[in-house]
């Protein structure tokens, strides 16, 4: 098995401490940090996300995979210069005003990271005009926004009118997610796509940034 | 123990199109279901109404109440729903689903319990959030408790609800309502509780088999109150099953009416 296989294999069976080993072993080596990502770590998450999606594989293990990808990307990161790195593929994220649940936002967030994206994490009760300055702050292509209570869903209309308002509307694209959540409601508010969980977040943002 | 009948809530699609429709010979059918089964209160649940939540409040209590003689949870975070549910309510005393020790909701819920003598879900968490620890969590309940106490409402009308987070993300959220159960005991013994359960087996395999040991493990601990769907067979044999081993029932009555009703089928 290549290097490159057994990477992918130690990311999809969620082993972070080989993950952290076999990466540095191969920058030591000279392997260009972009290809581990790409051949290695993300084409572990490849493996993982399919199996997620049909039931073979659940939460605590695309997690476990996810922090193994993390490990990787720690000692990568640093090595690989700007232009390489998803500078135009960035997302902001964030539970909206008024609600305090992140279980399902920063899971999001680690299967967005885990997909090779940029995520700004906001955090939760995000006003609408944080969402706005984060948007313009970071050139964000993408906006993610999750909300847990019926209450505070309608929060998510506030930030997509307050991006009309501010002229960014149409630079960016808005996924939206959470257990009151619906297509029919993504529709009405004007959002670009409702994600039912995170790893059709992660193929949306990843039609939305091709 | 107090079951409270989950089943109608406008997050099922089926309940959202009967809101839709006008249906009302389907929501009666679905709380005549849950009383059969040995709902205590009924859940009424409509917050996916963001347009005309308390239209759509007013026209599931008006709906059931029709048919069935219960008493209701009124259930939403917005005040004006919880009040218009509550005007409504004819049989027993209602229940409010739910308060926190969030300012605003603290303001707008509790004269609401006072004016209606409603029994009161509380939830652990208040404007900073979900605790992440149990001392946090204590803390949150002490200062909730004192509030709702000064405004005179019974201990036995309080019911906490420790918030059950996902054991697929949180690898000790099980262990930690168990343990803020035992603290909530030892500190208030007289107040009740209230949780649901699908959130502890949230993204995993064999919910049922989770939520079910779940039921037993904090029964086991105190827990006397749960919203779920009555008309899940295997859960309310598992929960007869574990009254019975608690010695919470005489001469095994309740078990065995279970077992005659086929609870416990294979």
């Amino acid at each position: 098995m290549s290097e490159f296989a057994q990477l992918a294999q130690f990311v999809y069976k969620g082993a972070a401490p080989s993950v952290k080993e076999l990466t540095q072993k191969m920058v030591d080596s000279g392997t260009s940090p972009m290809e581990i990502i790409t051949n290695g770590l993300l084409a572990g998450m490849d493996i993982v996300s399919p199996k997620f999606k049909n039931g073979e594989m659940f939460v605590p293990e695309v997690m476990m995979s996810a922090r193994a990808l993390g490990e990787g990307m720690k000692i990568l990161k640093p090595l690989i210069s700007g232009e390489d790195v998803s500078v135009a593929k960035t997302i902001v994220i964030g539970t909206v005003s008024g609600d305090l649940h992140d279980i399902g936002k920063n899971l999001v967030v680690m299967i967005l990271e885990s997909g090779g994206f940029n995520v700004v994490d906001l955090g939760v009760d995000v006003s609408p005009a944080k969402f706005v300055a984060a948007v313009k702050e970071n050139n964000a292509q993408v906006v993610g926004m999750s909300a847990l209570l019926t209450t505070t869903m309608l929060n998510m209309k506030e930030t997509i009118d307050l991006m009309k308002e501010e002229g960014l509307r149409d630079q960016v694209k808005i996924m939206i997610g959470g257990a009151p959540v619906s297509q029919s409601f993504a529709d009405e508010i004007g959002a670009d796509a409702y994600c039912a969980d995170a790893m059709a977040a992660k193929d949306t943002a990843g039609k939305f940034l091709k | 123990m107090l079951i409270v009948g989950e089943l109608i809530n406008t997050s099922r699609k089926a309940i959202a199109e009967a809101v839709d429709n006008k249906d009302a010979e389907y929501i009666k059918k679905i709380a005549q279901e849950q009383v059969d089964s040995g709902a205590n209160y009924l859940d009424v649940n409509c917050g996916t109404q963001v347009f005309n939540e308390v239209e759509s409040m007013e026209w599931l209590v008006n709906a059931i109440q029709e048919l069935v003689q219960i008493p209701l949870c009124i259930d939403s975070p917005n005040p004006k729903a919880l009040a218009a549910g509550l005007a409504l309510c004819k049989y027993g005393q209602p229940m409010i689903n739910s308060i926190t020790d969030e300012k605003e909701r603290v303001k707008a819920v509790l004269p609401l319990a006072v004016q209606y003598k409603a029994k009161l879900v509380a939830l652990c968490m208040d404007d900073t959030g979900m605790p992440e620890t149990a001392a946090d969590r204590m803390r949150v309940v002490d200062s909730l408790y004192a509030k709702l106490s000064n405004q005179g409402i019974p201990d036995e009308d309080i019911y906490f609800d420790p918030l059950i987070k996902p054991i697929s993300s949180v690898d000790t959220a099980g262990e930690e309502v168990l343990g803020t159960i035992k603290g909530i005991k030892s500190t208030h013994p007289e107040v009740h509780f209230m949780c649901g359960l699908s959130n502890v087996s949230y993204g995993l395999p064999n919910r049922k088999v989770l939520n079910r040991l779940f039921v037993v493990q904090t029964m086991t601990l105190g827990m006397d109150g749960y919203i779920l769907n009555p008309t899940d067979k295997g859960m309310m044999g598992t929960i007869a099953a574990s009254k019975a081993l608690l010695g919470q029932d005489s001469f095994c009555v309740n078990y065995l009416k279970a077992h005659r009703e086929g609870l416990y089928a294979e």
